[in-house]
């Protein structure tokens, strides 16, 4: 085929002005010639027979009348068997294997393939037979990946009905190698491998029917999961200045997230912070299967000092592959650490264009793109009945730790929950420090909502005695407006907190929290009679050292019973019988 | 031979432009002018019109002067010949020896494959405690120490070229003043650690622009000695001028601003330089250690803002002194639980006690009576300022450690430090402080002093600690913030009870 090829006529930073013949496609993907290195870039406007580029990589040394080769295919990745576990940059090379390659620094201009084809064999199980119709989005048969079941599908571009012609016999096949031919409506015949190419920018739409997310998705975070839950396919923001937290809750999140498949997509932030993640996951294991984290994991590190151009597309290749696992009916939840960086880099883009500027230098589109963003999540019906969903979780940076800034007001429009990190909270090392007054959900949760009015009731009028308090002090509060505030941080203190570095407590299972959140729920409604503040005090401090000892107790161990006791001979009288627990 | 051009098109701020063709992105140019010659580079190509950066500064440029392409980008030699030598931000000698041009290596190179980089785990000594004890500096840490004018943060950083365990210092000055220049020299020169260092300088007297090259100089220097297995600490002073010579560059290119002035690539700018700081898997490792000068003293500041974003904790240097709430080391817990047993427990101990001295303070400024236990906070704070804090303290960790212990038992019984019994009777000094006042009278003085609160309050807050000990995830230090507002709260209670 005759591809176009172009002439760089402008270069400005990571973006270069190319005149071309023939045609060019908006995001197609052209490549920069300069000796032997060809350096990837994405077609981002054109404009008579001008085509201005965005550069991947470093664009020092190219020259004004280098040639451009566009390639007629829009910005991609690869899909196919053998993407958990793996680490890639933005644009899909494997990291470790282009360490084992280039040493120590990332090579200038070079693609590796995504998926080993060399190396890898896969165990194929055809499901369809000669003669089958069928059309995009069907499988064609199975492969083991890990834990797994990778269902091989009709690439999900293809349009109209299929036949099928032949399938090879259940076998070990390369990726690469042909395994089924499929016939079209009008006679045309496709040789289909087990991967093909997906273009990053475009959602996969090849299912039934999109569902409203109702069922949690279980972080095994008690704020989270109790009082700001997120639902399998809904969408949630961490805003938070820096040193909250952010990250660590991410961390958090992906190791205990009740899903299968976690897609961490590190975007523009510190390359320690991954490191930690890739040094360490394989070394834990997952307490649903048993296996290394890894095999459920995919990292996509795009971190601050990488090319800010490949920052813009690896959100889109971490939801890609994302989307690409639902399409199998598992529950995929990727989670992205910075979507500020990625505005960033659309800021960036956007300045080199000249466009016009709107808040703070972001584009006029920023709005538009980051609900375009989260939108691609969800839980759809597949054309199998089954089910599977994606749930997007960004987190946001804003500058100064101001949330009137334009990324968090956007991201706030399109997201079902708000988990805003607070610099006091963090700082009084409340942790995670998910501010309890601030933050809001439009998920179901997996307590009682009559048990969240009350809690919420408690923290807030706690937190109105205690701002009270700190103008007329201790000795002008009533002793019952004080035992509100002693309630409220009990409830903080056991519940809201929870200790990230500790065995049992930094997982708390659904059936935990309901169990706790209701005697806690108890204890709030509990009328206590107290002589003097500082005797209620006294006792609540007490309270809360048993609570907190008892939240490091395995559920299903003897001391917990003990210690549940202790708890429950502590407050007399207390009301156990309503809620027949 | 590389083409001339003699004709200047255009002088707009330091970027010129003229039109040459076969130019290459990034190239160098040097410029001969009436005034000399200087160095300048390409930052835009558009058809055959070169726009470049000068880095001597546009000032004399005539459009007849003449352009010569180099054919070759920013480049500097990498030799250990440059150990005890100064350059300037264009890489040439500012002290009057031979110019280098051996084993030339380009600058701003790739960034290092996160595949490749390890957990660090080295810790790096500097004597001084308020480093090596609360907020150790591990090896391929990048860390600001944001401060303001006025400060001695380049005494700070002139200290630590001296006394850090490191095999060789790079310093790279942006917008120094000229006596700052000398005080750096001098005193390395003194401490006899100029033979292993290196210097990039620019001064606040050369333009802005020349200044800009100074941190991928450095870096570069640093990457190519760190791959030889040395272990290299790069001192940056001041980022905010680099961040302030961005923004000049950008205007200039009417580039669209962001936020105050600064470009909106400034936070990839800022992350290209730090993410430079590096643990090798096989060979050395460079650490970043910058000044961050706060505008106005605000943190919100988008150059202090961006870059803690971007760097692994921060160093608040207020007051002469490096203040131990706001700073962090984020990386201090890979290495301080191999120190010695006794470090975390100093590390958390020691500043809880400092934040309970501090509202002690702030409650005898406010006239308030003081209790015994507040007499002995007093003293104990004072005693830490001066002995500990102080930056003329010179003590490696363990002598810091034992002094930790001194200046307790000094002050207090043990079990009013919160420390745990085993490490008590491990460390406690055994001639400890046998005039202090028993735990029980001062609580019956405070009492007589009509603060009828107070022993509960502080016998819960002794419940607290436990407590908080176990819920603090991360880096357990106490609160200022809390304290804070726990002190604000009792005075609002005392002032109610009088």
């Amino acid at each position: 085929m005759n591809k176009t090829t172009g002439v760089i006529t402008g270069i400005n930073g990571n973006m270069i002005t190319v005149s071309f013949e023939g045609s060019v496609t908006q995001n197609e993907v052209g490549f920069a010639v300069r000796g032997d290195e060809r350096l990837k870039s994405e077609v981002i406007r054109i404009q008579n027979n001008q085509a201005f580029l965005q550069v991947f990589e470093d664009t020092r040394e190219l020259k004004v009348g280098d040639t451009v080769e566009f390639t007629d295919e829009l910005l991609s990745v690869q899909l196919g068997p053998g993407l958990l576990g793996q680490i890639y940059d933005g644009l899909q090379n494997p990291l470790p294997e282009l360490a084992e390659k280039f040493g120590f620094f990332l090579p200038r201009g070079v693609i590796m393939d995504a998926l080993r084809p060399e190396q890898n064999e896969w165990e194929f199980t055809p499901l369809v037979r000669k003669g089958d119709r069928i059309k995009a989005g069907h499988a064609l048969g199975t492969v083991p990946e890990g834990e797994f079941t990778h269902l091989i599908m009709v690439p999900f571009d293809f349009q109209g009905d299929f036949t099928v012609q032949n399938i090879v016999e259940k076998g070990k096949y390369r990726v690469n190698d042909p395994v089924v031919k499929i016939k079209g409506e009008r006679n045309q015949t496709h040789e289909l491998s087990m991967t093909f190419d997906w273009p990053v920018k475009l959602p996969i739409t090849a299912y039934r029917r999109k569902l409203l997310p109702t069922e949690p998705m279980i972080t095994k975070v008690r704020i989270i999961d109790t009082f700001f839950p997120v639902a399998k396919g809904g969408t949630y923001c961490i805003p938070g200045p820096f040193g909250a937290g952010k990250t660590v809750l991410q961390q958090i999140t992906s190791r205990y997230a009740e899903v299968d498949i976690v897609i961490i997509a590190a975007c523009g932030e510190r390359a320690g912070e991954i490191v930690e993640t890739m040094r360490e996951f394989p070394k834990l294991t997952d307490p649903r299967t048993g296996k290394s984290l890894m095999e459920r994991t995919i990292i996509i590190a795009n971190t601050s000092s990488m090319p800010v151009a490949a920052r813009e597309a690896s959100v889109y290749t971490a939801t890609t592959l994302g989307e690409y696992y639902r399409q199998m009916g598992l529950n995929v939840l990727l989670l992205a650490d910075s979507t500020s960086r990625w505005a960033q880099a659309m800021r960036e883009v956007s300045g080199r264009l000249e466009e016009i500027p709107g808040e703070e230098a972001f584009p006029a589109y920023l709005e538009s793109r980051i609900a375009e963003f989260y939108e691609r999540s969800g839980v759809v019906e597949l054309y199998n009945g089954s089910t599977g969903s994606l749930t997007i979780g960004g987190t946001v940076s804003p500058a100064g730790g101001n949330f009137e800034e334009p990324v968090t007001q956007a991201t706030l429009k399109v997201v079902g929950a708000f988990h805003g990190l607070s610099r006091d909270r963090s700082n009084a090392r409340r942790y995670p420090a998910i501010d309890p007054l601030e933050s809001w959900s439009k998920y179901s949760s997996v307590v009682d909502k009559k048990i969240i009015d009350d809690a919420n009731r408690f923290l807030q009028k706690g937190s109105e005695v205690h701002q009270m308090m700190m103008v007329i002090g201790e000795e002008g509060t009533s002793v019952e407006d004080f035992i509100i505030y002693l309630k409220s941080e009990f409830l903080d203190a056991v519940y809201l907190q929870q200790n990230a570095f500790d065995k049992v407590d930094a997982a708390t299972s659904p059936e935990r929290q309901k169990y706790v959140s209701a005697l806690i729920d108890d204890i709030l409604n509990h009328d206590f009679e107290f002589e003097s503040k500082d005797e209620a005090r006294k006792y609540f401090y007490e309270l809360r050292q048993k609570f907190i000892d008892w939240n490091y107790l395995k559920m299903d161990s003897e001391d917990f019973k003990k210690q549940e006791q202790s708890i429950l001979t502590m407050i007399k009288g207390l009301n156990r019988d309503e809620k027949g627990v | 031979m590389k083409k001339v051009y003699n004709r200047i098109l255009s002088v707009v701020g330091n970027v010129i432009t003229v039109r040459a063709e076969g130019i290459a992105y990034g190239e160098l140019a040097e410029i001969s002018t009436r005034r000399g010659k200087s160095l300048a580079q390409v930052i835009k190509l558009d058809g055959d019109i070169v726009s470049l950066q000068v880095f001597a500064g546009s000032r004399g440029v005539s459009t007849s002067d003449e352009v010569r392409f180099l054919g070759h980008p920013m480049r500097v030699s990498f030799s250990e010949n440059m150990l005890g030598r100064i350059f300037n931000g264009s890489g040439e000698p500012r002290d009057g020896g031979a110019a280098i041009t051996e084993d030339v290596i380009p600058i701003a190179g790739p960034s290092v494959n996160p595949a490749k980089r390890i957990i660090p785990k080295r810790m790096i000594r500097t004597n001084i405690p308020m480093i090596d004890v609360f907020n150790s500096l591990v090896a391929s840490q990048k860390l600001p120490i944001f401060s303001v004018s006025g400060e001695p943060y380049n005494e700070l950083l002139a200290r630590i070229a001296l006394q850090a365990e490191v095999d060789m210092i790079i310093l790279g000055g942006i917008g120094l003043k000229f006596d700052q220049y000398m005080y750096f020299r001098n005193v390395l020169e003194e401490g006899g650690a100029l033979n292993r260092s290196i210097f990039f300088i620019h001064t606040a007297s050369e333009p802005t622009v020349e200044g800009l090259m100074v941190p991928d100089l450095c870096l570069a220097v640093a990457e190519k000695f760190a791959l030889k297995g040395k272990e290299v600490l790069v001192l940056l002073t001041d980022m905010t001028n680099f961040s302030d010579a961005l923004k000049e560059i950008a205007i200039t290119m009417e580039q669209v601003p962001s936020n105050r002035g600064y470009p909106g690539d400034l936070y990839s700018q800022l992350a290209a330089r730090y993410e430079k700081a590096v643990d090798f898997d096989t060979a050395g490792a460079i650490t970043i250690l910058a000044v961050t000068t706060m505008p106005g003293d605000d943190v919100t500041h988008p150059v202090p803002d961006n870059t803690g974003y971007i760097t692994e904790g921060q160093f608040y240097l207020r007051n002469g002194r490096i203040e131990p709430f706001g700073s962090l080391s984020r990386l201090k817990q890979q290495v301080n639980e191999d120190t010695r047993e006794d470090h975390r427990a100093i590390m958390d101990g020691m500043i809880q006690l400092y934040a309970q001295y501090m509202e002690s303070e702030e409650k005898r400024s406010m006239g308030f009576r003081m209790s015994a236990w507040d007499q002995k906070l007093l003293r104990y704070g004072k005693a830490f300022e001066s002995r500990m804090m102080d930056l003329s303290v010179n003590i490696p960790l363990e002598e810091a450690l034992d002094r930790g212990w001194t200046i307790m038992a000094e002050c207090f019984e043990p079990h009013e430090t919160g420390m745990r019994s085993d490490l008590i009777s491990q460390f406690w000094p055994e001639n400890g402080n046998t005039a202090a006042v028993s735990p029980d009278s001062a609580e019956e003085s405070m009492v007589r002093s009509g603060k009828k609160s107070e022993p509960d309050s502080k016998k819960s807050s002794a419940k607290r600690k436990p407590a908080a000990k176990k819920k603090q995830a991360g880096p357990k230090k106490s609160s200022k913030k809390t304290d804070r507002s726990q002190a604000r709260t009792k005075q609002a209670a005392d002032s109610g009870n009088d």
